[in-house]
Formats: structure tokens, sequence, C-alpha cells
């Protein structure tokens, strides 16, 4: 029974981090940027969703569409307002973009947050579930929202997977992270593809924003350990490659659910922590890493 | 040699800024005293990360874990043994050294993005110790120490400015030194730093260990300025960020510029604590806007335009 619990509850919040993940790790194969704000992105699509909900009461879907559109439009304003300046800057030696662009998503990251503090106070947010009441998996009563969770990220992942193997635009995508000179060969702008990464990226943050706010709830503080969980997942499977991510994922997430049901609640982050740490000794480059 | 350095413009100047400061104490209210004891403190956080940041080229995620280890170790011994105050310092700031070896050994081993995730990583699973440690620790709730070092508000304010002093001293000697330009190399070209023959995993290590010894020190004291230690106020990633943005306001390889940019930063928190959540938004988008239009930070500012002219 336990057995089951820990299965189909775990399995759950598994595919919420594997969607948030791999988002950030999208972004990081194809731009070689490593999103700092990815927390509080998604903490601002949760919470817009859920503004858009209580206060407008335009329901429950329409919600939802807010605040992915919120995701997309901040994802879009990271790149132009800071992420592209700097790689654009002659300020700066490019040997050194690489932590100013750390520095500044951080930043940037801490505005989002402060101002979704000042709009709508630190308190704890629970987005309004799309689908209500319970199934019946197996005996085990679960939620029918978690099911809708699982779905709705494997849906998304799917789609992110035909875009980037079956679409000529996702091809450049791919192309890009492989090798951004020769994309730049074949007559396709380069900036165009990271605009089409960043806003895959966008949409992918909101959804897992809108559905992170449906299962656990935000408040402004989680945009942190939101940031530094997906960080560690996508260490964890190996920096830029998605299958990695994904087995990460589960393995952080399963960790997580099983130390939460058999330990204690209170020690759930930290068998994972560990294991990130044993992993960056043995194999710095991760689970799957290509370098 | 003396009048040499004596002459150097960075070195007289903030000698003369350190004098004035040290005569403030004579006529501004105890409550500017007790703002600036804590930005001092800061301003010693943000000049030991600069040396990680600015001349190793690694970004530190977890000052904060140096400086949480210095902080909590001086108060468990305080409140546990009370052997006097600079046993328990001095405690804090070896405790601090040795994490920091054991931080740095595995994390040196990785480059860029990976160092930042191993110190971030470690501020987190002390965070986790502590709330999870509450008898010895204090929990969330904090831990408060039995001891402080005065209870005069002018004689703290002159311990952390002349601590702060003395660090600058050490720090910015230390970048000025040989050590401190092949350090500056090792973040330029690993590859051809290591090709002139100088072992950079030593230099980048012994960086490490000044980095924490700092640090654990300035936190051990800081414990007993405040008489407490929470989790808030030491070991959060928030408190991190502020000693990052402290120092990459100032500017960047600087090392004075750091302590420029906490107190800056201290000072800005303050006025603009009217504003309550907005202080923070205003205090991160002017951080913000200063890594974006000037890199070099306000420093930075001042070098480029004496270069201009």
């Amino acid at each position: 029974m336990l057995f089951w619990q820990i299965l189909i509850a775990g399995f759950a919040i598994s595919s919420l981090y594997a969607l948030g993940a791999t988002g950030f790790t999208l972004i990081f194969g194809v731009t070689g940027v490593l999103n700092l704000s990815h927390g509080a992105i998604m903490v601002a699509a949760a919470v817009a969703a859920w503004a858009a909900s209580e206060s407008l009461g335009v329901g429950s879907y329409l919600g939802a569409v807010f605040g992915i559109l919120t995701g997309l439009l901040l994802s879009l304003a990271t790149y132009f307002l800071v992420v592209g300046r700097l790689q654009k800057s002659r300020k700066i030696r490019e040997e050194e973009k690489e932590i100013f662009i750390l520095t500044a998503t951080l930043l940037w990251g801490i505005m989002i947050q402060e101002a979704i503090a000042y709009l709508y106070t630190n308190n704890a947010k629970t987005v309004a579930p799309i689908v209500e009441g319970v199934v019946s998996i197996l005996g085990v009563r679960t939620p029918a929202n978690e099911v809708f969770t699982a779905v709705v990220c494997w849906l998304s992942i799917g789609a992110l997977w035909y875009f980037v193997n079956g679409t000529r635009a996702g091809k450049a995508v791919l192309a890009a992270s492989m090798n951004p000179r020769g994309v730049t060969l074949l007559g396709i702008e380069l900036s165009s593809v990271y605009f089409a990464a960043w806003a895959i990226y966008g949409v992918l943050a909101g959804i897992a924003g809108v559905l992170l706010g449906m299962f656990f709830g935000v408040s402004s503080y989680s945009a942190g350990p939101l940031t530094a969980s997906a960080f560690s997942i996508v260490v964890l499977g190996g920096l830029g490659s998605v299958y990695g991510t994904l087995i990460a994922a589960y393995v952080v997430g399963y960790l997580e659910t099983l130390t939460a049901y058999l330990v204690s609640p209170a020690y759930r982050t930290i068998p994972a922590l560990l294991l990130l740490v044993v992993v960056m000794y043995v194999r710095p480059r991760g689970l799957l890493g290509r370098r | 040699m003396l009048r040499r350095i004596l002459l150097f413009p960075p070195v007289w100047i903030s000698l003369i800024v350190v004098v004035a400061a040290s005569t403030l104490p004579l006529y501004v209210s105890g409550y500017i005293l007790g703002l600036l004891t804590i930005a001092y403190y800061f301003g010693v956080f943000s000049m030991a990360w600069d040396l990680l940041f600015g001349f190793a080229n690694e970004v530190n995620f977890g000052p904060t874990f140096l400086i949480g280890l210095g902080a909590y170790t001086a108060g468990i011994l305080d409140n546990l043994y009370q052997p006097p105050i600079f046993v328990c310092v001095a405690a804090g700031a070896f405790a601090a050294v040795t994490g920091g070896v054991a931080l740095a050994l595995p994390a040196l081993r990785m480059r860029g993005p990976y160092f930042g995730l191993m110190t971030l990583v470690a501020v987190l699973m002390l965070q986790n110790f502590v709330v999870v440690a509450a008898e010895l620790t204090g929990g969330e709730i904090g831990l408060t120490v039995p001891d402080v070092i005065s209870i005069d508000d002018k004689v703290n304010y002159w311990i952390a400015l002349g601590f702060m002093t003395f660090s600058g001293a050490v720090l910015y000697g230390l970048s000025r030194s040989p050590v401190g330009l092949i350090l500056q190399a090792s973040g330029q070209d690993a590859v051809q730093a290591g090709a002139l023959g100088f072992n950079l995993t030593k230099h980048k290590l012994a960086a490490f260990i000044v980095s924490a010894f700092f640090s654990g020190l300035a936190g051990a004291l800081m414990v007993f300025y405040l008489g407490a230690a929470s989790v808030g106020t030491f070991i959060d990633v928030t408190v991190g960020v502020q000693v990052i943005i402290g120092a990459v306001i100032g500017g960047r390889r600087t090392i004075l510029g750091a302590a420029i940019g906490a107190v800056f930063l201290i000072a800005m928190g303050e006025a603009l604590r009217p504003l309550g959540d907005l202080a923070t938004f205003i205090v991160s988008g002017m951080a913000l806007f200063v890594v974006l239009a000037f890199p070099g930070g306000l420093l930075g500012m001042v070098k480029g335009a004496r270069e201009a002219t």
C-alpha cells in the first residue's frame, strides 16, 4: 500500500521537476546561459494565474493561460533586458561574460521576487486546480490534480520533443546547441534561434509554474529554492543533456518522496543534496553529461 | 619602500577615509553607529568574496556557508562552555577555514557553474543542519549568546572599523602581491597560466582559505556584536546575495570597492526602508543597472574617468 502510494505521489512530483528542469537545460544547451531567475519566473507565472482566477474571477482555465503568458513575457524580458545586453556588451571580456550573466540573472530574479512580494505579499498562494476530486489508482486514493499534473507535464515534454525533432525551426534550435557557428553558416539568424529558445523556455517555465502553484502552492520565498532545485537536477543529469535531466528529475523526486514518507518531511531535501555532492565528486559532468 | 606605499593613491585615500570614519562616534547618534557597525562587517564579507570572484574568477554563491560556520561555531561554543570571547572567535575562524577547505577541495576540481552550484549546495546543507539540529543551534528561532564584546556603541563601532581596515589591508596587499597576479592570470586564461608553470589549484585553494578565514572571523565577531545568531542573519541565501551585490556594485577586482559597495548597500537599504518590500527591489535594480552599464562598478567608473582624462 505504502509502496504504491510513494510510487504514485513520487511520479507526479518528479514529472513536475522534469518539466521545470527541461526548460532550464534547454536554455543552457542552446544559449549557454544558466538562468538564475528561473525560480522567480515560475513563481511569477503561478502568482499571475492565482491573481487572475481569484481577483479577476476569470476561472482556472483562463487563469492558467494568463500565468503561462506571464512566464513567456518575463522570459523574453530576461533575454532582451538582461542577458542579450550582456552577450552583446563590448565592455566585458568574452571569458568573463558567464559570471556576469550569472550575477545579473540572480539580481533580475530578486527583482521579480520582490515585485511579487510588494504587489501580492509574501503569503503562500495556491492556484485553484483545473480538475478536482479524487480518483483511485491501484487502490490508492489519489487527487485527480496529481494525475492531471503528470499528464500535462509529459504532454509538454512530448510537444517539445516533437518541436525539436520534427519541425524545421526546432531543428535549427537543436543545431544551435551543437554548433552555433555552423548554424550561422547555413544562413540561419542566430538571434532568431535564441529568441525561439527563450520563448519556448518561457512557455515551459510558465506551465511548470502554474502546475506547481496548483500542486504545492507558491510564495515569493520559493523562488530561490526552486532555482536551486532546477540547477541541481540539471547538473545531476549533466548540463545540456535533456535525457539526463529527465532521469535526474525522477531520481530527485523519488528520493524526496521516499524521505518524506519514510523518515520525516523535515529531512525532505537532504538526501538529494547529499547525492548531488557525491555525484559531483565522483563524476563532475553528471550522469549523462557531454563534457 | 614605506614612502612609496603611503604615496600610492588608494592607500592614502583609504587612510584619510578610515581616520575620518574613526572620529564619527564623536558627533553622530548611536543608531547610525549601529548601522555602520553592521555595514563594516558586511564590508569584510564582500571584500573576502571579491578575492575569489574578482581575482580567481570563481563565483562563490556560498559566502554565507563560511560566514555561518564562523558565526555558529563561535556562538555554540560560547553557549556551551563560556570560554573567553577571543577563544570563541578564533574557533569560529578555524571552523570556517576547515569547512572552506573541505568544500574547496572537491569544488575546485570543477569549473565555473559547477563550482557555483557546489557552494550553493553547501549553504543549503548548512541551513538544513541548523534547522534540524535545533537543540544545539536554536533552529529557526535562533541562538542567543550569553556574552557580548561590549555594550558600548562606540567601542563596537571602533572594533568593527579596525577589523575592516585590517582585513582590507591584508586582502588588498594580497591582491597586489604576486599571488594576486597569479590568481588573476588563472581567472583570465587558466590554460596559459598553467602552462607558465603555476599550480593554479594551490593558489585558488589559498585564496579560498584566506577568504574563509576573514568571512569566519567577521561572522564570529558579528555574533558577539549582535548577541544572537539566526539563519536569517547569517546563513540564508539572501544574505549571501547581499554580500555579492555589495562587491559587484563597488567594483569587481578592487577589494576596496567591495567594502564601499557593502557600506553603500546597507545605507541605501536603511534609507529606503520606509518603502518596505520595494527597498530590495530598488537596490537590486540599481545593482543590475551597474552590472549592465558599468561592469567595473563604482570604483571602475572612477578608474575609467581617470584613464580617460
